[in-house]
């Protein structure tokens, strides 16, 4: 077969070896490939180099604050569902040096000039495609853009997965961001257990693709991933009923719920850590001791900190319940004001790393209950 | 909502494309205000920065203290006021703005800006205006009160309702003859009088009961603690001014001045970006919401 057939919207079956060397074209072309990798007994999202660092035959369980790895024995490398972190951490760095300055007679300044780094993001979700397209809008924006997440977004090469064995906590189909992709991404696979079914959604994926040897796909294979995807489909571990959920929401500020979430949530920020969209940043100096020299960072931020919401006069949000509320009606409910989108794609991570195991589905229907009582 | 009425992008001191990188303003003057208050004369050190920098009443600027941070201050003049000066007024309370008092004249600071909405002066013309402010509430809106002096015609009624704890609190008493000489209305209030103190004890909201307004031709402005603009709504709705004649100057914490870190937010709105100047009636549903 020659590159000559295919071209994007093209599906091809890509043997597993040949993954290994897709990533070390990637690697050529100056990319840093990064993706799923088991460590300290989670999936986390990292520098990896080929399928060696890939967490094969591994499954995740999780469920509100619970999350082990079982092995199934499978030569299957995605099945695990979803890493603990997103990709956020890549386009938009936890810590970020913006500027340093130092006082030499007068202050000066010298910006981070540091060139962004090009990444191939291998193996991402639906659910993560979406959040990384609503963080699109907020950093990329016509009244402002981010440098810092622009030069990112805008070298970045997405490999995508599709998801076959939805966790307990999945509810992307709620959110109509899965589990299958659509669009946006340069490649993407369905893994099934000898081969990669491998659709080019790019030319840059179709001209990465075309190095490589592979198949045109029986229909039997390509039979098994459909039937394999729509079983995901049907699968999801929870719903959520998105309903006029900003009205909802907005218009009930003073629901009871929110002072019997308010006694769980512990305003630890895990889960504005582990959302994919969550874009709250802080800005601090680091400064040296002597005060001569200092240096300007970016980092994230949360609104379940104290002082997120601190002003002279008084904190605006003294409280966990004005906390909680404030995520919960943003994420839900604002956010569609503002970004024309709802900020949950349905991941669940907020809900399988809340220490204290609060579902955000669960608020929501109980909020949708009382106010329908 | 208000809008700026200038291109921002092509007037301001930030750097579009890099991310909260300020420019170096050399302090020009100080004068000591009241007590733990002080103003503040900048200049920028790029003669082509300042050259470009306009702004309109009501914007602010992040003001950064190297090895401290930033801070979000109001303007607390306008440009032909103090001579292409930008001045801020600032209260010594936080961790930046007590920085700031140890500066000197000479020190630099670093300042992006101006971000957020105006005064709509262009909007009000024609119309009474009861400009309702307290504490620190003043400066944010003497930048206002300078340019509708200037163009007093195009201006009914001026009523200046200003509060303060205590007689020595009081911002900007030298001027206040000037003001009176313009006809404005000035009524100064405090909480507290002392030995010296002749004039009105008591809360700013509590002077619309002392003159009629003609609700269909009158504006407010009003600028302060969170609880005394609550009340200064309250009087003007119930005087049947419309919402929508009620301006209202919110306070947040903020860190980028771009809509963009997401701390200053209330409801739908950043209120660096969407405000701080906003029509009361784009509040309704929020603004008396508890710890929202």
């Amino acid at each position: 077969m020659t590159d000559k057939t295919l071209f994007i919207g093209s599906t091809v079956a890509l043997p597993k070896p040949e993954l290994d060397l897709l990533l070390a074209d990637l690697r050529k072309n100056d990319y840093q490939t990064v993706g799923p990798h088991m460590q300290d007994e989670s999936i986390v999202y990292t520098k990896i180099e080929g399928l060696k660092d890939l967490p094969r035959g591994i499954l995740s369980e999780q469920n509100p604050a619970f999350y082990r790895m079982l092995q199934t024995g499978k030569d299957r490398y995605f099945d695990f569902i979803p890493a603990n972190q997103s990709w956020k951490q890549f386009l938009f760095p936890p810590r970020h040096t913006l500027f340093s300055a130092s006082k030499e007679g007068k202050w000066q300044l010298k910006e981070n000039a540091e060139p962004a780094p090009r990444y191939a993001l291998i193996g991402v979700r639906a659910c993560e495609l979406a959040a990384i397209n609503i963080q699109d809008k907020i950093f990329l924006r016509e009244d402002f853009s981010d440098p810092i997440y622009r030069s990112r977004r805008e070298g970045l090469f997405i490999l995508a997965v599709n998801c076959l064995d939805p966790d307990a906590t999945c509810f992307c189909v709620s959110m109509g961001t899965g589990p299958r992709h659509t669009a946006g991404f340069d490649l993407c696979l369905t893994e099934l257990d000898e081969v990669f079914l491998v659709e080019v959604g790019s030319e840059l994926g179709r001209s990465m693709l075309a190095e490589r040897t592979y198949d045109l796909p029986s229909a039997f294979v390509q039979n098994a991933a459909n039937q394999a995807m729509d079983r995901a489909t049907r699968s999801m571990g929870r719903t959520m009923d998105t309903r006029d959920l900003p009205e909802l929401l907005t218009t009930h500020l003073d629901a009871d719920r929110w002072n019997v979430v308010s006694k769980r949530c512990l305003s630890c920020t895990n889960c504005t850590l582990v959302c994919p969209t969550c874009f709250c940043w802080d800005a601090v100096d680091q400064a040296d001791i002597l005060g001569k020299s200092t240096r300007r960072e970016r980092v994230w931020d949360s609104c379940f900190n104290p002082n997120y919401s601190f002003v002279v006069g008084g904190n605006t949000r003294p409280n966990i319940r004005s906390r909680y509320r404030q995520w919960l009606t943003h994420k839900l409910g604002t956010w569609k004001v503002q970004f024309d989108v709802l900020g949950c794609v349905g991941c669940g991570r907020c809900i399988t790393w809340c220490p204290a195991g609060i579902d955000i589905t669960e608020e929501v229907a109980a909020i949708r209950a009382e106010v329908n009582s | 909502m208000t809008t700026t009425l200038i291109d921002t992008a092509a007037h301001s001191a930030g750097h579009n494309d890099k991310l909260l990188l300020p420019h170096w303003a050399e302090i020009v003057k100080i004068i000591p205000e009241a007590e733990g208050v002080s103003t503040f004369h900048f200049r920028f050190t790029d003669p082509t920065v300042q050259n470009r920098y306009r702004f309109e009443p009501g914007q602010f600027n992040m003001l950064y203290v190297p090895g401290y941070g930033e801070a979000a201050i109001s303007m607390s003049s306008d440009l032909e006021t103090a001579g292409g000066l930008l001045v801020h007024t600032i209260r010594h309370i936080g961790n930046v703005t007590r920085a700031t008092s140890r500066l000197k004249v000479g020190d630099v600071v670093g300042i992006r800006g101006p971000f957020g909405t105006s005064w709509p002066l262009e909007a009000i013309e024609g119309m009474d205006v009861v400009i309702a402010c307290g504490g620190i509430g003043l400066p944010p809106l003497r930048g206002a009160i300078y340019r509708i002096i200037r163009n007093r015609a195009r201006y009914g009624k001026i009523t200046l309702l200003y509060g303060a704890r205590m007689p020595k609190d009081l911002m900007f008493p030298a001027e206040y003859e000037a003001w009176q000489k313009a006809d404005i209305d000035m009524q100064v209030t405090v909480d507290r009088g002392d030995d010296t103190w002749t004039g009105r004890v008591g809360v700013v909201p509590m002077w619309f009961y002392h003159f009629r307004v003609d609700p269909h031709k009158t504006a407010v402005l009003t600028c302060g603690p969170e609880i005394m603009m609550r009340f200064v709504i309250y009087e003007a709705l119930a005087r049947r001014i419309p919402s929508d004649q009620i301006y209202v100057s919110l306070e947040r914490n903020m860190k980028c001045g771009q809509g963009a870190c997401g701390h200053c937010q209330q409801g739908p709105y950043f209120i660096c970006k969407d405000g701080p100047v906003f029509p009361f009636k784009a509040l309704e549903n929020i603004f008396n919401v508890e710890e929202y």
